[in-house]
């Protein structure tokens, strides 16, 4: 019964000159090393170069505003009490007259913060948001930390910044301007 | 030794004086009530899968029901003498039950099917603006919801919109939240001494009112708060001060020469950040509490802690908590049975177990493998 296609019949017959002084087999191995000289390097050079992760990598969290600029997040806990590691935390505060331009709703996140210790990267506050506000960038890492203080991300990290928006190419309804679901339309 | 002409005397006495009591079966669970019972409480005497949901029957609270529909059952046969079905379906929380009524609450599609559109007409005007609200969490229209609700909704006109209103001092009123339950009118009736809000206008239009903005200055007004099945009513010293899932709620007492003293505290760390009074499982308040409990008293040292609050397993309110009596090993375990559903599976199985090899494949090693089995 043959097993595979590749199998040698093995024999001890008497070896040539050639074969008796190795030479060619050397030559033929050195060969091959020095053609590995000469071909692209698949190699890259991490903290220069960086590879691009794909369009549903999960980084660094952002918290989004809308087209005005106004923060969307309205503290409402969901990311929170979705989170797995219990990496977020956050204290709501009333939107006061004259900072209609600021918050989308009336109420909103005075402190936000996320730790990046316990953050896995699930995912699932991203799901879990209402408001279309907190996004995992695909196109950004969280750094690494040399101190512990440097862990926890507070709004000043989190939040949007309008002169640098974060668009996601492979989900046309990440743009800069988030579509609402037609429910939220009649929101107060 | 006992008597057993005294004891059979002591069975023929209490049955004498013991009320003709009337067998119901609801969703084929058979249970003996009162007579006088609603079919509503003949459920909730079985348990809390088969009791129809209510948004605006409140025990403690007579007078209450009959306003929003959300607890209709079919009455398959009407009584033992008379057992034609009832042609329409029936407010469950108003009608009283009759000797060997049948009825049909979660079995029956027609019931199912109310209780949707019943969702989709009290969601009409009613804002989505959980994430904002501090009823989410405990409320009863998006526990309603959420088991009878559709994601998307078929209404295009213009929503009712309210502006927000103060009463009194502590007390926040959303009109645009309301579904007119009426439960806090009938609160301010029975429980305070005299009603300073009731209902305005008619349809559409009707709100809660307070006869020009009047401040309930009632000791009770604060349990309209508690009554309030939408976050219509809401507290202002507890005003976006947390979500209700954060707060840890726990057990509590006072002397109050006004109440019972009674109350759950809602916890934020180790500050008190909101006073409720304790809600049963039906989430009712039965022991109703005074302002001061409610408003004023918010410091551990006012208060005698008697405990930690059960809160169901499935409550949004128990989550990353991780008292031992919450996480049960064998919920999982109940869950999977309870959701256990025979699949259809007829496949040729005969090539997936280990095959027995021909006994003359084994002849040149083991030749005691021709020997005829014992």
């Amino acid at each position: 019964m043959q097993l595979t296609t590749r199998s040698k019949q093995v024999s001890n017959k008497e070896m040539t000159l050639a074969e008796k002084m190795y030479l060619p087999a050397v030559i033929s191995g050195l060969a091959i090393t020095i053609s590995h000289f000469f071909r692209k390097k698949p190699t890259i050079q991490y903290p220069e170069v960086k590879r691009y992760l794909g369009p549903i990598y999960r980084g660094h969290h952002i918290l989004k505003r809308d087209e005005q600029g106004r923060e969307r997040c309205t503290a409402c806990g969901l990311c929170a009490v979705a989170c797995p590691a219990e990496a977020i935390s956050m204290v709501a505060a009333e939107r006061k007259k004259g900072e209609e331009n600021l918050y989308r709703e009336e109420k909103y996140a005075a402190v936000y913060e996320i730790n990046m210790l316990r953050c896995i990267f699930c995912g699932l506050c991203e799901e879990a948001c209402p408001k279309q506000a907190v996004y995992l960038r695909h196109d950004l890492m969280v750094p690494v930390f040399l101190e512990r203080d440097e862990v926890i991300y507070g709004k000043d990290r989190l939040v949007e910044n309008m002169d640098d928006r974060y668009i996601r190419v492979a989900n046309p309804e990440v743009n800069a301007t988030p579509t609402e679901p037609s429910l939220t339309r009649a929101a107060t | 030794m006992i008597d057993l002409r005294l004891l059979s005397r002591t069975t023929i006495y209490m049955e004498d004086v013991k009320p003709q009591l009337l067998k119901v079966t609801i969703d084929g669970i058979e249970v003996e009530v009162e007579p006088g019972t609603t079919i509503l409480q003949a459920a909730r005497k079985i348990g809390p899968e088969v009791a129809p949901p209510a948004m605006c029957y409140y025990q403690p609270l007579k007078a209450s029901g009959g306003k929003c529909r959300a607890c209709l059952v079919r009455v398959a046969a009407g009584s033992a003498k008379d057992p034609r079905p009832m042609p329409k379906l029936v407010a469950s929380c108003l009608t009283a039950v009759q000797d060997g009524m049948i009825v049909e609450n979660t079995t029956n599609p027609q019931v199912i099917d109310a209780r949707n559109g019943i969702v989709e007409f009290l969601l009409l005007n009613h804002p989505l603006d959980c994430p904002v609200c501090d009823q989410a969490g405990e409320c009863d229209l998006q526990n309603f919801a959420f088991d009878h609700g559709k994601v998307t909704t078929r209404y295009e006109e213009e929503r009712r919109t309210f502006e927000k209103q103060d009463i009194g001092p502590y007390i926040q009123l959303h009109m645009t939240r309301c579904i007119l339950c009426y439960r806090c009118v009938f609160t301010a009736d029975q429980i305070t001494n005299k009603r300073v809000h009731g209902v305005l206008g008619r349809g559409d239009a009707s709100e809660i009112g307070t006869y020009i903005e009047k401040a309930i200055d009632n000791d009770f007004s604060g349990n309209v708060i508690d009554v309030c099945p939408v976050g219509a009513l809401t507290d202002k010293t507890y005003r976006f001060k947390n979500r209700v899932w954060f707060s840890k709620p726990v057990d509590a007492h006072r002397d109050c020469p006004t109440c019972s003293g009674n109350v759950t505290l809602w916890y934020r760390g180790e500050d008190v950040i909101r006073v409720t009074a304790r809600k049963n499982e039906w989430n009712e308040v039965t022991e109703f509490i005074c302002n001061t409990c409610r408003f004023e008293k918010k410091k551990t040292s006012d208060w005698t802690i008697e405990g930690p609050t059960k809160i169901s397993r499935s409550s949004v309110i128990s989550a990353n908590k991780y008292r031992a009596d919450t996480v049960k090993p064998a919920f999982g375990q109940r869950l999977a049975a309870a959701e256990y559903k025979a699949i259809h599976d007829e496949r040729d199985t005969s090539q997936l177990g280990i095959q027995q090899l021909a006994p003359e494949r084994f002849a040149k090693v083991l030749p005691s493998a021709l020997d005829p089995e014992p």
